[in-house]
C-alpha cells in the first residue's frame, strides 16, 4: 500500500474520532529509605481526558513539568498508565499486553523534540527509515521503494538516503524523525515539542511541512508544545495544562480570544509579542512564585496557590472541568471570566 | 575619566576565530555597534550567528578564540589592551554578566548571601561585613525574593530555576554596574517565570540605570524591552536600528524572512513563510554578502561584493543595514509591516 492509498482510505473517515482518553493518570512512585520502598507519588497526570478526530490537530499546552508529555508517551504507550483508558478506535490500548498491543503500535507513532538525540548516528537515512518496516517484517516487499516515497514526501532529496544523520541540520534531521514516524502509516502523531529545538526559519520550515501532511494525508497530531505562539498557528483544539490536570479546553479561537481561566490568561499575558508597537498596550498579569511540587499538589484547585482571584472555596473543592459560563467551552475554575488578553488582531495597524 | 565624546561601549570591526579539527571557524566577522549610556541594545540572530562571542569579546571572556581584528572600547578605553588586572577589576564592578544558566555565575558550594557579600566586598574594600550583608538582603529584596533575610542563608541548589535566575541579577547589580551583558537570561525559563524575570530586569534596570546588551533568539523578548537592535547574521552585523524601526520596516531579506517566519500570539496567520535552506557553515562562508544563499534578492553583485553597513531610510532615526539592494524591500509592502 502506498502513502497516498492509504491517506485515501483516511480522508475518508475525517471527522471520525481516532482517540479518546478518559481520566488518565500517571504517578510515578517516589522511592526512599533503605529498601526503596514508595513513599508517595509524583502526580504527573492526574485525571486527563480528551478526544482527537481525524485529521484534527490537538495541542497540550502548558510549563514544563505539567504532565503533557507524560500525557503523549502514555498515548503511544511508551508509558503504561497507572489508571485510566485510551481508547484507539474504541479498543482500549491502556491495559493491553504487549503482544495485545503490537497490532496497534504502527496506529500512533511519536516524533520528539531533539532531532539530534532521537535519530542513531551509526545508520544511515534509509536504515533509519527503514528500521520500523524491518521490526514489522514488512520492508522485504517493497521497503525501499516506500523509504524513498517517505523522503521526498517530508521534502528530503533521493541522494540524502546513504548519508548519515551527524550530516544533517536540525531542520533536516526533523524531517527524518517525521519521514520514519510516518513509516507505518500511522493515524495519529504525536509530535512532543516537535520544533522547539530549532531556529525560526527553520521551525518555520518544519511546521509547514506539518500541516501540509496532515492535510495530504488525513493525519490527527496530538501536539504537545510550551510555545503558544506555535499552537496558535498549528491546532484545532486545545487543552491547556497545568499541574497534571486539564484548566481550560476548547477550539483554537475560544482559547485564544475567550479564555475563562486565571492560569490560561496569565499564560497568554506573559508571552511576549514581536511587536514593539504594542509595548504598554497589553495588560500583563504576572503570577507570583513557582509551580508547586507535583508530589504534593494544593488540595482544591491546584492553581490557586498562584491564582490573584482564590478565595476559601477554592482550598476545599476541586473545580471541576466544566462550561460555567455557556461560552460553549469548559474551564476548571470556580469564579470563572471571560477575559480577553490578547491585543485583537491588526489593532495596532 | 569619561570620554563623553562616545558612546559608552563601542565595537569596532570584530572579528574572533576559532581554530577546529576542521578547520577556522570565523564566529565573529566584522561586528560593528554601540551602546549609549541607560539605554537597552537587543541582539538577535539565530543559533550560531555569533551573538554570544561578541558578548564574550567583551570582557575578555572566550577561552580559545583569537580576536583577529577590530577594537572594543567601553567609556574611551581599548579593553583589548588593558592589563588583566584592570580588566578583572571591571569586570563585574562597572560591567556585569547575567547568563542564560545561573549556575555558570554561582557557586554550588557557597550560601547565596555569601557570594553576593563577596562580590561587593571585592569592589569596596572599606565595605564592612555588617554593611555588606544588610546591602545584600536589601538586594536579594529588590529582585523580589519573599524573604531575604532566610534566603540569604541558603544555598543555589535550595532556589527554583527563577529563584537563582533573581539572585544572579541580584548578583550581577550588586556594584551599580553602568553595563550589564545578558545573555538570554530568560531562555531556559518557563514564560510566566520569565514574565517576571524580564520585569525584574526592567526594574534592575531603571535602579541602575546600566546600560544592558541583552542577547536573545527572542524577537518578542526585544520587541518588549529593548531601545534598539542588532540583527546578526553568520557573524555579522547586516541590521540595526530602533527597534520600531527595524520590526516595521525591515530594510535586509533576512531580517525580513526572520519576522515572516514567526507563527505569531496575536494574530493568526495563514501561511508562515520560512527563509529557505539553513545558515552558511562558518568554516567556509559563502564569499559576498554571507545571505545570498538564501535571499530571494539576491544577484550577481552579492555572490562576489560583501555588503557594509549603511544609513538607511529617512534618516530621522539611525537605520542601517548591510544590504546592496535594501531599497527594494521598501518597495515590498511585507506580511509584517501590513
Ligand atoms: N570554543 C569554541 N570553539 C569553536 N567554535 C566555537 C567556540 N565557541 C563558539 N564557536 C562557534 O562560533 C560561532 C558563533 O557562536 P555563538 O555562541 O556566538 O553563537 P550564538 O549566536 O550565541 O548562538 P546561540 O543562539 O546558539 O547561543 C558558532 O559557529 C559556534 O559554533
Ligand atoms: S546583499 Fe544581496 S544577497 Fe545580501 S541580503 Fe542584500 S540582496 Fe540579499
Ligand atoms: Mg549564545
Amino acid at each position: 500500500m502506498t502513502v497516498e492509498t492509504a491517506a485515501a482510505e483516511r480522508l475518508e473517515h475525517l471527522g471520525e474520532e481516532v482517540l479518546r482518553v478518559e481520566d488518565l493518570t500517571m504517578h510515578f512512585p517516589i522511592r526512599g529509605g533503605v529498601f526503596r520502598r514508595p513513599v508517595g507519588a509524583v502526580r504527573a497526570v492526574d485525571g486527563v481526558s480528551f478526544a482527537i478526530d481525524q485529521g484534527e490537530t490537538l495541542s497540550l499546552v502548558g510549563e514544563s513539568g505539567c504532565g503533557k508529555s507524560t500525557t503523549g508517551r502514555m498515548v503511544v504507550r511508551l508509558l503504561e498508565p497507572t489508571s485510566g483508558r485510551i481508547l484507539y478506535r474504541g479498543h482500549d490500548l491502556a491495559t493491553m499486553s504487549e503482544d495485545e498491543l503490537r497490532p496497534w503500535r504502527s496506529k500512533t507513532q511519536i516524533v520528539f523534540q531533539d532531532p539530534y538525540a532521537s535519530l542513531s548516528p551509526r545508520m544511515t537515512v534509509h536504515d533509519i527509515v527503514a528500521e520500523p518496516l524491518r521490526v514489522q517484517g514488512r520492508y522485504r516487499r517493497g521497503g525501499a521503494d516506500r523509504v524513498s516515497e517517505l523522503l521526498d514526501l517530508v521534502g528530503l532529496q533521493p541522494e540524502h538516503a546513504n548519508r548519515y544523520a551527524h550530516e544533517f541540520s536540525g531542520g533536516q534531521r526533523q524531517r527524518i524523525g517525521i519521514a520514519r514516524a510516518l513509516a507505518l502509516d500511522p493515524e495519529l502523531l504525536v509530535l512532543d515539542e516537535p520544533v522547539s529545538a530549532l531556529d525560526v526559519s527553520i521551525q518555520a520550515q518544519v511546521v509547514n511541512q506539518l500541516r501540509e501532511l496532515q492535510q495530504r494525508l488525513g493525519l490527527a497530531y496530538l501536539f504537545i508544545s510550551h510555545d503558544l505562539s506555535i499552537v496558535r498557528h498549528v491546532s484545532h483544539r486545545i487543552a491547556v495544562m497545568y499541574l497534571g490536570v486539564i484548566v481550560e479546553t476548547g477550539s483554537r479561537d475560544e482559547i485564544f480570544t475567550a479564555p475563562t481561566h486565571p492560569y490560561t490568561q496569565a499564560l497568554l499575558s506573559s508571552v511576549p509579542v514581536p511587536d514593539p508597537r504594542l509595548r504598554g498596550a497589553r495588560e500583563r498579569i504576572t503570577l507570583k512564585g513557582d509551580v508547586p511540587n507535583p508530589a504534593n499538589p494544593p488540595s482544591g484547585c491546584r492553581f490557586r496557590t498562584r491564582c490573584w482571584k482564590a478565595e476559601a472555596k477554592c482550598a476545599e473543592e476541586v473545580p471541576a472541568l466544566e462550561d460555567r459560563l455557556g461560552t460553549g467551552h469548559p474551564s476548571a475554575c470556580h469564579f470563572p471570566e471571560l477575559l480577553p488578553v490578547l491585543p485583537t488582531s491588526g489593532a495596532a495597524s | 575619566m569619561d570620554d563623553n565624546t562616545e558612546p559608552l561601549l563601542v565595537i569596532d570591526d570584530l572579528a574572533v576565530e576559532f581554530r577546529t579539527d576542521e578547520g577556522v571557524v570565523k564566529a565573529v566577522d566584522g561586528a560593528a555597534f554601540t551602546i549609549d549610556r541607560g539605554e537597552i541594545v537587543g541582539v538577535v540572530g539565530e543559533s550560531g550567528s555569533g551573538k554570544s562571542v561578541t558578548a564574550m569579546s567583551i570582557l575578555g571572556l572566550v577561552k580559545s578564540g583569537r580576536r583577529v581584528r577590530g577594537a572594543i572600547r567601553f567609556r574611551g578605553r581599548d579593553l583589548g589592551t588593558l592589563p588583566a588586572k584592570e580588566l578583572r577589576s571591571i569586570r563585574g564592578a562597572e560591567i556585569a554578566m547575567i547568563f542564560q544558566d545561573p549556575m555558570t555565575a554561582l557557586n554550588p558550594v557557597v550560601t547565596i548571601g555569601r557570594q553576593i557579600v563577596e562580590a561587593l566586598r571585592l569592589h569596596d574594600k572599606r565595605l564592612s561585613k555588617a554593611a555588606a550583608r544588610d546591602r545584600a538582603i536589601e538586594l536579594l529584596a529588590l529582585v523580589g525574593m519573599p524573604d531575604a533575610a532566610a534566603r540569604f542563608k541558603q544555598f543555589p541548589h535550595e532556589f527554583s530555576g527563577g529563584m537563582r535566575q533573581r539572585a544572579m541579577i541580584a548578583m550581577a547589580i550588586a556594584n551599580g554596574p553602568s553595563l550589564l551583558i545578558a545573555d538570554e537570561p530568560t531562555t531556559a525559563l518557563d514564560v510566566t517565570i520569565q514574565a517576571q524575570v524580564l520585569d525584574l530586569l526592567k526594574v534592575a534596570q531603571q535602579e541602575t540605570q546600566a546600560a544592558t546588551l541583552l542577547i536573545t533568539h527572542d524577537l518578542g523578548v526585544v520587541a518588549e524591552l529593548a531601545d534598539r537592535v542588532v540583527v546578526m547574521y553568520a557573524g555579522r552585523v547586516v541590521e540595526q536600528g530602533d527597534v520600531t524601526t527595524v520590526f516595521t520596516a525591515p530594510r535586509h531579506p533576512y531580517t525580513v524572512g526572520l519576522l515572516e517566519s514567526l507563527p505569531r500570539l496575536d494574530r493568526d496567520v495563514d501561511e508562515l513563510h520560512p527563509i529557505p535552506g539553513s545558515p552558511p557553515s562558518l568554516l567556509a562562508p559563502p564569499p559576498g554578502c554571507p545571505f545570498h544563499p538564501r535571499c530571494p534578492l539576491a544577484r550577481d553583485r552579492c555572490r562576489t561584493e560583501r555588503p557594509e553597513l549603511r544609513v538607511v531610510g529617512n534618516g530621522t532615526a539611525v537605520h542601517r543595514t548591510a544590504c546592496h539592494f535594501a531599497e527594494e524591500l521598501a518597495a515590498v509592502p511585507t506580511e509584517v509591516t501590513r
